[in-house]
């Protein structure tokens, strides 16, 4: 028995000091919660800190469970940002109560007022559209139009889309309520779903891949997806992306679903000009620019030179919808989308 | 003299039937590896709204047919995998059985979702191989027939590949303790070695397979990262459905909670078949295993099965993971690599050592106290092996926040010295999540060990004037010790693997491989992701060897 109870010593002891080593704290720093991924977030804040001198302490994870995170910290939360990866979160996040207003004319003439919250809450860094991926040769963009036409029966059998469970399906639906209502957009995605090739699964690029290998004629993924693909080291990715073409879809109407990735001042913020500093270098140039390079994701600034991937696809009209109502609307479009029978 | 009467006072302290020190010790510590899944079952007394209606029209009915179907086909598969693989290796002698020993624990080092990755890579329409398909054959889509790998059956099978570890490990060490008197006896009686097997040894293993079999079911009904990369709904991917998409936690706990009543069954039928199943070899006396020599076609067909299981576990996609590192990779070894090997070492040794601490003390008290109280609450403490890691990890944070405030409130007030969070947001938290996930396989397989000391040899050794220490010290450690090891290598390279509660709780600036592999491969960079997972997979793989080498040398000490 008596060995068991060093183990237990031991134990109590190397937790003690893991405890006192991550409380040390160091003075000029900003807490960052982020549900964008290391690989996407960290360069820029190694950056941030060369420049500033402010250091940035930095958990990732996934936006509702950091969100869940905040919330039950309270007051005492050591984050002072959080960063999603799409605009419903942020405004769940406001809705929860952990997030507060913060005014800064940097972001306010920068941004435009769709991508970003009336009240200051949180800002859109960048720019992710949903359009449509059609297989060139196999389709005839002439035939392509809005979102809603794709419930046309011409379709059957040729959409790939991934499951209703993710969140850019969400939102885009969720859009779709916002511009008409449930009944109608439950309407269209029961004929969507008996357009699809194949019961939805994997990810977008997943849909990529099974187009450019004959599976279906047309894709819906975000085009960060297919601009990854094309630089892609494997051979496989870039052969599959380059059979895709782009078409923006309801242009002559409201515009391209697009979504923002963004970030929100919290309501516990204890760095709080360390905090707003760190939200005007992610809307700064070089970090925009960095977006579009890195990740093939639209400046949400006007005037960044954009990446030669995001050049080639053109300009587009974007959706003017203020984003917060697809946070509001998320819950409508995936019951819709449950009883429409899109898994 | 005094530690006689200290011993006194134990043992009258443990052999008191009703309420005592120990087992309020007990209870105790169960309530506390019980609260995360208390806090989100508390969550069922609040009101859901009109979500169950919506759930109950639409979807319900595909979470639980489509969990119970791949319950199903996981638990056929790891039957079928682990008893084969352990019977061919522990009782039979075939060209290359040496190394199958010890190799066919290697893909439980294969995180699941990332060996789905790997097969839909390579089996997926798009695919290599169907690739080929249709350029030899010029086929196109819907005209020639290939199994679907991203299906209910497809996650079965990917589960049963990376699961069937947990039955072969427990089921070989069982076979190996077996008295060979009794598979003799069976052999003098002119049984073959089929014979054998079915009416001798598999009932006589029963308990540890049901105990790999639950373990790999439990395993099973937690996964998310597989189905959700299938499209294949279950409870698991119902859950986070609800919670998110609908923004309702509350019905996404009651799910949670329908989910346990699932497990709870499930600690069941393992408890009853235990039950039953409450015999001893009478004869402790070991012999080398004379083993069934399978020569010829046998010998062909033992080799080949256990090269399949292999081949498809471990070698297909780790050949893959090495493929991608090699070619398409963007990262490269650097000494942040070098930081995320050593923070995932340091938890997944940390808390296998916690978990087997918790699990001796949880299962001594069990064998010596016998009462309903302890047997329920060692039960209860066991439960969360079962619960999706999120909602461990959300269940961990709700209690964990809420105390630190309340300190941090009481201090302020008090001596005007707010003390922030404690807890919250440290490796402590994380490492309590760990253990609330991952007690039960320790306590598992600690307690198959402890259920092979018969409670004769206790009274044997004490009617021989040992003291307790000298019974724990010359007869239970020296019995316990495969158990006891396999107990931390199976937490360690559990906890190795695990990602959604080490995606939520881990502090800042704190990342593991699985975290790394999870967050490239979330962006469906797989290749990128290929280095990290590789990774886990070495990481895996020394202890799995260390393990299969004690279970062998076990046997040998026995024999000797």
């Amino acid at each position: 028995m008596r060995v068991k109870f060093n183990w237990v010593a031991v134990a109590v002891v190397s937790l003690v000091g893991l405890t006192a080593a991550q409380s040390a704290v160091a003075a000029d720093e900003v807490n960052l919660y982020s549900a964008r991924k290391e690989k996407l977030i960290k360069p820029l804040l190694d950056r941030f800190t060369h420049t500033t001198g402010i250091k940035v302490n930095l958990v990732t994870g996934k936006a509702d469970v950091l969100l869940k995170r905040l919330q039950m910290e309270g007051k005492n939360s050591p984050a002072d940002l959080l960063i999603t990866t799409d605009a419903g979160r942020l405004h769940r996040a406001k809705a929860a109560g952990v997030t507060q207003g913060f005014k800064s004319s940097l972001l306010e003439s920068e941004i435009p007022a769709s991508f970003r919250d009336s009240e200051g809450h949180w800002y859109g860094l960048t720019l992710r559209s949903r359009p449509i991926l059609y297989v060139k040769g196999r389709v005839n963009p002439a035939e392509l139009s809005t979102y809603e036409a794709l419930a046309d029966p011409k379709w059957r059998g040729r959409i790939c889309i991934r499951s209703s469970s993710n969140i850019y399906n969400q939102s885009l639906v969720a859009s779709m309520v916002a511009s008409s209502d449930v009944a109608k957009t439950e309407m269209w995605v029961a004929g969507l779903v008996k357009n699809f090739a194949r019961p939805p699964k994997g990810g977008d690029r997943d849909q990529i891949k099974a187009a450019a290998a004959g599976q279906c004629d047309i894709a819906i993924a975000n085009t960060y997806y297919l601009a990854g693909m094309l630089t892609s080291k494997d051979a496989g990715q870039r052969a599959a992306a380059e059979k895709m073409a782009v078409f923006w879809p309801n242009q002559n109407g409201r515009g391209a679903h697009v979504n923002v990735s963004g970030i929100a001042l919290t309501k516990a913020a204890k760095n709080r000009a360390n905090a707003i500093k760190l939200a005007e270098y992610l809307i700064g140039e070089a970090a925009q620019k960095w977006y579009a390079e890195k990740n093939g994701e639209y400046p949400v600034r006007a005037g960044v030179a954009q990446s030669s991937v995001l050049e080639h696809w053109g300009k587009f009209k974007m959706d003017s919808l203020n984003l917060s109502r697809l946070g509001e609307l998320n819950p409508d479009a995936v019951k819709l989308m449950d009883r429409a029978g899109w898994k | 003299m005094q530690s006689d009467s200290l011993e006194l006072k134990i043992k009258t302290a443990f052999q008191r039937p009703a309420f005592n020190f120990l087992s309020f010790g007990v209870v105790a510590l169960c309530l506390l590896m019980a609260l995360p899944v208390m806090v989100i079952v508390g969550y069922i007394f609040v009101p859901a709204g009109d979500v169950w209606q919506h759930l109950a029209d639409t979807v319900l009915k595909d979470y639980v047919s489509n969990s119970l179907l791949l319950m199903l086909g996981v638990a056929i598969g790891v039957l079928v995998l682990g008893v084969g693989a352990a019977w061919q290796t522990s009782m039979c002698d075939f060209p290359g059985r040496k190394i199958f020993e010890w190799a066919l624990l290697l893909p439980m080092a294969m995180p699941a979702y990332i060996i789905a990755y790997t097969y839909t890579g390579l089996f997926d329409f798009a695919g290599p191989l169907q690739t080929l398909i249709r350029e030899m054959t010029g086929l196109g889509y819907g005209e020639y027939w290939f199994p679907e790998i991203r299906s209910v059956e497809g996650a079965a099978i990917m589960l049963s590949l990376v699961l069937y570890p947990y039955v072969y490990l427990l089921t070989r060490a069982a076979f190996l303790s077996q008295s060979i008197c009794v598979l003799d006896v069976s052999r003098t009686l002119g049984n073959g070695p089929w014979r054998t097997f079915f009416t001798v040894a598999l009932p006589l293993a029963r308990p540890a397979i049901i105990a790999g079999l639950s373990l790999a079911l439990m395993e099973t009904l937690a996964d998310y990262g597989t189905v959700q990369y299938f499209g294949v709904s279950t409870f698991t991917t119902g859950i986070f459905r609800t919670w998110f998409g609908l923004d309702n936690s509350a019905a996404a706990a009651q799910l949670s909670a329908m989910l346990l009543l699932f497990v709870f069954i499930l600690v069941m039928l393992e408890r009853i078949s235990r039950r039953q199943a409450k015999y001893h070899h009478t004869s402790q006396r070991h012999q080398a295993i004379v083993r069934f020599k399978l020569s010829g076609l046998r010998g062909v067909a033992a080799f080949s099965f256990c090269f399949v299981v292999l081949f498809l576990g471990f070698l297909l996609p780790a050949g893959q993971l090495l493929y991608w590192a090699l070619t398409t990779a963007e990262e490269s070894l650097d000494l942040d690599f070098l930081i995320l090997v050593w923070n995932s070492l340091k938890l997944a040794g940390l808390a296998a050592i916690l978990a087997l601490c918790l699990a001796l003390f949880l299962g001594y008290a069990n064998r010596l106290q016998n009462g309903w109280l302890v047997k329920t609450a060692v039960r209860v403490a066991g439960m969360g092996y079962a619960v999706p890691g999120t909602v461990i990890a959300v269940g961990v944070i709700i209690p964990f926040a809420a105390f630190d405030n309340a300190v941090d409130a009481w201090m302020d007030e008090t001596f005007g010295l707010p003390t922030g969070l404690l807890l919250s947001g440290t490796l402590v938290a994380l490492l309590f999540a760990y253990l609330v996930r991952f007690l039960a396989v320790a306590l598992q397989t600690v307690e198959a060990g402890l259920g092979r000391i018969r409670p004769s040899m206790d009274e044997a050794a004490r009617s021989m004037g040992c003291k307790s220490q000298e019974i724990i010290r010359r007869v239970h450690i020296p019995m316990l010790k495969g158990s006891l090891l396999t107990a931390l290598l199976l937490v360690f390279v559990d906890v190795l693997k695990e990602l959604p509660a080490t995606l939520i709780l881990r502090p800042f600036n704190f990342n593991t491989l699985a975290v790394r592999a999870y967050e490239l491969a979330s962006d469906e960079r797989l290749a990128d992701a290929s280095y990290a997972a590789l990774t886990i997979v070495v990481a895996g793989i020394l202890p799995v060897i260390l393990l299969s080498r004690s279970i062998t040398r076990s046997r040998h000490e026995d024999t000797t």
